[in-house]
This record gives C-alpha cells, sequence and structure tokens, in this order.
C-alpha cells in the first residue's frame, strides 16, 4: 500500500455514531401499500436533477432547440384551422377558431408528449434501474414534470394570440395553475401505469400513439363539448383530460364554467394517479428483474 | 447491539427462468400476446402451464440461505465463481432487487457502486454528469459542490470540463466516473468488480483510493476476480458458491481454499444435468478440465510442462461448423490470450451431432508462474451465432520447482510478468579490448 498519497479524513467526515446512523431494513415485499414519503422526501434532490436532465437534453443536436416547443402545436393549430374550422365549420362558442383550438392544444400537447415519454421513461433507464438502487417513481415524476418547460415556452404564443385577439382574461385566470395541476395529475397517473406495464410488457410502446391519437378525438380540442347535450356534457367529464381542456377555456377565453364537468374530472384524475402510485410501488421491486 | 454495519439473516432469491424452446432468442420479456397465447395453450392443455407459449420454467436459487454478520469498519471480499450469486447478493444489499426470503439490516448510510459511469448521459458535459451522477449514487448537491474541485483533480480532466461526455475516451470517462464514486462518504461502501477499468497506473490510483476509504473506518463490501486485490484490501472474505456461503474467514485462508479447490477441484468442472448446462440450439457444453502431460485432471503444473486445455460439448444439430474457443487469464484479470480452434480436419467441416472433446495444448515453459483462468466458449461459423461462453469455467495453478532449468534459470525471487516463455539467449564476445 502505498502511503504517499493516503490522507487523514477530516474529523467531521469521519462515521457518525451509532445512534445517528440511518437503518435499513431489506426484506420480502409484502402488503399492497408501502410507499415511503420519508424515503422520496430523502431523494428529493434526485427528482430535481432528473427534471434538469430531461430539459438540458431535450432539445441536444437539433437545429431549431426549443423553437420545436412552439412549431408542434403552432402547427398543429393552422391544420386543424383548416380543416375544422375553416372547411368542417365546427363552432368554437364564438370565439375566434385559432385561438379557441389553441387554447385546447395548449394542455393536450403537454399531456399527449409527457404520456408518450413518461410510459417509454422506465425502459429508457434501464441501465439506472439494473444497477442503482432510488425510488423508481422519481423517473416517470420527473419525466411528467419536464414536459411543463415545452408547456410554458408555447404559452408565450397564447400571449400572443390574446394579444391580437384583443381577449382580456377575467379573474377566473386565477384558476389556470390549478387546471394545469389536473393536466399533470392526469399525465402523472396515466404515465405511472404505463412506465410500470412497459417493464414487463413492451406491448405499451406500440399502444401508446394510439391510445394518444384516440385520445385526441374523446377531447373537446378541436370542438366544444357543447355539441353535446346534457347529461352527456357532465358524463364528458370522465375523460379527465375534458375537464383539463374546459378549465383552460373557461379560465382564459372566459366561456361558460363546465363546474360539474371539472369536478368529475379531478375524482377521476386523483382515482388514475393513487391507483397508480399503488400499482407502481407493487412492481417496482421486480423491475430490475424484469427490465 | 450495533457494532454491526450488515447482518445478513437467511437472504434467498429466487429467480424464474423461463426457457424458450422453439425460438433461437429467449424471450428477454414477456409481450401480452405471450401471456395471452400462454393462457390460452394452459386452458387447452387442462392448465398444464401459465406463461408464455413454448416455455418451460425453472427456479434458479441465486442465492440461499446467505448469512453474515460484518462489523464496522470491517474490509470484507467477497469471491466465488461466475454464477455463485455474488451480483445478486450485492443487487440485494443495494436495495435494486428485493429478496425472496431472508431478511437484511444495513446500519448506516450505504452507497453502491456496481458499474462504474451509471446514469452518465452522453449529451452532458463532464462538469454536469458529475452533478447529475453524485446524484444518483445519493450524494446531496452542496456535497458535490464541496467536492468538485477534488473530484476533477482526481479524474484529470480539467481541460475537458465543458465537453460533451460522449466526445471523450474511454479512459477519461472511466476515470471521471470512478472519481465521482470514489468521492462518495457513505458509512457502508459496496462495489463490484470496478477496478477493472483504466489504464495500470490509474487502477493503482483507484485501489490506493479505495484503501483510504477502508482506512477512513468505513465498511467496505468488495466483490473481485482478483484475489491480489482481495487479499491486498481486505481483512476478510467470503467465499460464495451456488448461492451459498462456503467459507466465510482471514482472505489468504479462503483465497487459497478457494484456488485450491476446497470443496470441488478448480480444474474439472462437469456439468451433469443438460437443463444446467451452458449452451444454445447447435452446442452445449458438457465439462470442461485442465490436463497435465499425462492426461490426467490436475491444477498444479509445472511451468516447464505443456497444459491441455480441454472441453467436452454436445453438437445437437448437423450442418454446422463449429469454433470452440478459450480464454486465458491471470488472477489480475489480464486477459492473456484467446485461442481458437484450427484443427485443419473440422476448420471448414459441419460436425455431425453427438458428444465431442476439443483439446488445446500449451506448451511449457510459456506460461507465467501463478494462477490461470480459463473461459471456454463456442461460437458457430457462417453464420455466426454464440452458443455459450463460460467465465472461469476451470482455474488451475503454474509452479516453479526452481529446479535451475526453467525460464528463471538461477533467479530466485519475484519475476513480475504476464508470461514466462523460454527465450534462446546468444552471446558472444565481441571484443577483447575495454
Amino acid at each position: 500500500m502505498s502511503l504517499a498519497d493516503t490522507r487523514q479524513a477530516p474529523e467531521s467526515l469521519a462515521p457518525k455514531a451509532d445512534d445517528e446512523r440511518p437503518t435499513i431494513i431489506i426484506q420480502p415485499v409484502r402488503g399492497w401499500f408501502q410507499l415511503s414519503l420519508k424515503n422520496l422526501w430523502a431523494y428529493r434532490e434526485l427528482l430535481y436533477f432528473f427534471i434538469w436532465r430531461d430539459v438540458k437534453v431535450r432539445y441536444k443536436q437539433t437545429i431549431l432547440g426549443a423553437a420545436w416547443a412552439i412549431i408542434q402545436p403552432v402547427m398543429a393549430m393552422v391544420v386543424f384551422t383548416i380543416f375544422f374550422g375553416g372547411l368542417a365549420k365546427i363552432s368554437s362558442e364564438g370565439l375566434p377558431y385559432p385561438i379557441f383550438n389553441y387554447t385546447g392544444l395548449l394542455p393536450w400537447q403537454y399531456f399527449s408528449l409527457a404520456l408518450t415519454s413518461t410510459s417509454n421513461s422506465l425502459v429508457a433507464s434501464a441501465g439506472l434501474v439494473r444497477k442503482v438502487y432510488f425510488p423508481r417513481i422519481m423517473v416517470p415524476l420527473a419525466t411528467t414534470i419536464a414536459g411543463l418547460v415545452d408547456f410554458a415556452v408555447a404559452f408565450v404564443v397564447l400571449i400572443g394570440l390574446m394579444v391580437f385577439y384583443q381577449i382580456v382574461p377575467t379573474l377566473s385566470i386565477l384558476l389556470l395553475p390549478l387546471f394545469l395541476l389536473l393536466a399533470v395529475v392526469t399525465a402523472g397517473g396515466v404515465g405511472l401505469w404505463l412506465s410500470a406495464l412497459n417493464v414487463q410488457y413492451r406491448d405499451v410502446r406500440h399502444a401508446a400513439p394510439f391510445l394518444v391519437q384516440f385520445w385526441l378525438f374523446a377531447t373537446p380540442v378541436v370542438y366544444p363539448s357543447s355539441l353535446l347535450p346534457e347529461p352527456w356534457r357532465t358524463i364528458f367529464g370522465l375523460n379527465p383530460m375534458v375537464g383539463v381542456v374546459e378549465g383552460f377555456r373557461w379560465a382564459l377565453l372566459g366561456t361558460n364554467p363546465p363546474t360539474a364537468m371539472i369536478a368529475l374530472s379531478t375524482i377521476i384524475a386523483l382515482i388514475v394517479f393513487f391507483s397508480g402510485v399503488v400499482y407502481f410501488q407493487r412492481v417496482e421491486s421486480k423491475f430490475a428483474d424484469v427490465i | 447491539m450495533s457494532n454491526y454495519s450488515i447482518r445478513a439473516e437467511g437472504l434467498s432469491k429466487d429467480y424464474l427462468i423461463h426457457h424458450a424452446q422453439t425460438q433461437l432468442n429467449n424471450a428477454q420479456y414477456r409481450t401480452l400476446r405471450d401471456q395471452i397465447a400462454g393462457v390460452a395453450s394452459g386452458i387447452l392443455r387442462g392448465f398444464g402451464t401459465l406463461g408464455g407459449s413454448g416455455m418451460t420454467h425453472s427456479t434458479l436459487h441465486a442465492i440461499n440461505d446467505v448469512s453474515f454478520d460484518i462489523t464496522h469498519g470491517e474490509v470484507v471480499g467477497i469471491i466465488g465463481r461466475n454464477g455463485a450469486g455474488k451480483s445478486t447478493l450485492l443487487k440485494v444489499l443495494s436495495r435494486i432487487t428485493a429478496p425472496t426470503r431472508g431478511r437484511a439490516t444495513i446500519y448506516g448510510r450505504m452507497a453502491s457502486l456496481l458499474e462504474v459511469g451509471t446514469g452518465f448521459h452522453p449529451e452532458l458535459s463532464g462538469r454536469e454528469n458529475v452533478y447529475l451522477n453524485g446524484a444518483i449514487l445519493g450524494m446531496h448537491k452542496h456535497e458535490i459542490d464541496r467536492k468538485f474541485d477534488e473530484i476533477v483533480a482526481f479524474a484529470e480532466v480539467e481541460k475537458f470540463l465543458d465537453t460533451p461526455v460522449k466526445f471523450y475516451s474511454s479512459g477519461m470517462y472511466v476515470r471521471l466516473a470512478f472519481a465521482v464514486a470514489a468521492h462518495l462518504e457513505p458509512d457502508i461502501l459496496i462495489i463490484d468488480e470496478v477496478l477493472a477499468v483504466g489504464d495500470a497506473r490509474f487502477q493503482r490510483k483507484c485501489l490506493n483510493k479505495m484503501q483510504d476509504v477502508g482506512a477512513q473506518g468505513r465498511t467496505v463490501l468488495f466483490v473481485s476476480h482478483s484475489m491480489s486485490a482481495i487479499m491486498r484490501m481486505c481483512q476478510r472474505t467470503i467465499l460464495l458458491d451456488s448461492g451459498k456461503v462456503l467459507a466465510d474467514g482471514p482472505s489468504d485462508q479462503v483465497v487459497s481454499d478457494y484456488l485450491s479447490g476446497g470443496s470441488s477441484s478448480t480444474a474439472e468442472r462437469i456439468w451433469d444435468d443438460p437443463a444446467q448446462s451452458p449452451g444454445a440450439e447447435v452446442a452445449r457444453l458438457r465439462a470442461a478440465r485442465i490436463c497435465g502431460p499425462d492426461g490426467n485432471v490436475s491444477e498444479s503444473i509445472d511451468i516447464r510442462q505443456p497444459v491441455s486445455l480441454e472441453m467436452e460439448y454436445d453438437v445437437l444439430r448437423d450442418g454446422f461448423v463449429l469454433m470452440p474457443n478459450m480464454h486465458l487469464y491471470n488472477d489480475q484479470g489480464t486477459h492473456l490470450f484467446t485461442t481458437i480452434d484450427v484443427d485443419p480436419e473440422w476448420r471448414h467441416r459441419q460436425r455431425p451431432a453427438g458428444r465431442w472433446v476439443s483439446r488445446a495444448q500449451i506448451p511449457g515453459n510459456l506460461l507465467a508462474e501463478g494462477t490461470h483462468f480459463v473461459n471456454v466458449s463456442m461460437i458457430t461459423n457462417d453464420p455466426v451465432i454464440p452458443q455459450f461462453h463460460e467465465r472461469e469455467a476451470v482455474a488451475f495453478q503454474v509452479y516453479d520447482t526452481m529446479d535451475g532449468d526453467s525460464a528463471r534459470g538461477d533467479y530466485g525471487s519475484q519475476m513480475g510478468g504476464v508470461v514466462r516463455p523460454m527465450l534462446k539467449w546468444e552471446n558472444r564476445r565481441i571484443s577483447t579490448k575495454l
């Protein structure tokens, strides 16, 4: 042993006394719920670093960079405006079709991107899952949250559209963060389910794009939910994204408040999210074995 | 209670192994289709099997009733053949996978290092990866801030800190990755074979760093194939075999037990059960052995004598050209050479099914003294399909009787070197004048 480069550890770095040391017990997984919030809290910095990584690498080696976050929804809006607003003359509740559509597209784009990337997030991190311990739930959660950066960029365009069409938001705009949260919870909930299922059944990767496509038409992005008569309109809220999109229009454009629908959407989103958390932590101990 | 760092009580981990019977590629993960087809065929066969179609299952006890106590500040080595359960044990202790039975208690902050550079992102710069990797290994941001300069200096990558690591040479990459890990300050450090990285100089640096960690009174659990590293670093060693603790005691004792065979000889290994033997569609390994000049199995070989490496295998299908090959490693993990079957008789010919034996002879006066490990491997040629590759299937010791007629001549002490060929030396006086 070479003593030349052996340095003495400073006193403060020496291992702590027994009573201060944390104790970890490793044993077979039992019961249906044992998510430790304390453990999640201990790893909160990792969540931050995962989000930071996802944001940093998202537009690496692209020419247009973050402009993609604008191009995608704007191009979608242009196409929808031509076909649904222009040719099919779908009602837009008295609003100019482009802004009516874009207000719905904004949370929808966030949701669809978050959903597809989250469902693939664990498999994409297979190397990590096999070699390091950390609460696995951090991976899909970080991916879901990282998508908000694109949302923020695309939101700038919406402000531009509101100025252009001279739409002054009412006080209900204060509710916007809640609807955004509803979108995050929905994307996170579905993402938790799909990412965990994807570890074992890679079918998810192929099914997710279809799911998103169908879901778009089951969500009032290109049309208003007022096309449906009651009580179907409220029942439509069983799709949580209906509540999100109608909530966005209410908060930003001052359409009629769809309260019952939003309440239903919120309940469903919470059910999906918490069942997702339960399912995820039930199967996460097996991830390293099957991924 | 706890002067303990780690207490393992009856730890066991079972894996359910799926054998695909009809497809060339073993299914790594199931698809819903497999499940549905499996359930459907199960119903047809009266619930005979559940699971994938054409699959059979067997249970592998990767670790089986493993118990030990490690006290605070001990540096403990874990050795055993490949497949003995070392990696599974580390995975269970690192909380990567849950045990099937038993329990372990870890007293203190633990960090595990099963691979160098886990979580490095190629698009991020060296600086960014230090933070990301540190966080993944369980460091807090303020800790990384505090140690950042030290990490960078240790890795010797100061100039390239803001370059994406995808442009790093593999040496730089590995140095940076090890540097982050080496600056973790856990109470318990679990390390798997990460020393097999970088050049010799950096390896020495890593080893010294790890000895520092041990000297600071931290507990270290260290898995390695390098017996010399184990002997140098660890006072105590645990030997695993087929998932069980075979020996647990002072390193020199356990290591010499392991090398000399202990309960089972290292010079011969036989796979009696075809289901458990390594292999694929075309060939299946049945035995590997080391034979001395008299043709008998021997694990100690006189440095002057030739040694035969032998593999016995079943050829399961006609019509393939086979390329048996073997890989020799020394106890430092240095790859000495690979040898491929070039027997002119069978080199280009398809081998009929049956039990075969292939033998390669290493001449005397070529290998150095010490322990040698042999990987035996088989591929088919055209198309190239790997059939098996068994790491450290067998091992043997080369010794020098010091009779004066080996390559060491009359020199009696440490010689070093990975081979020791007998070379032809010539001397003549070229002038009588000085």
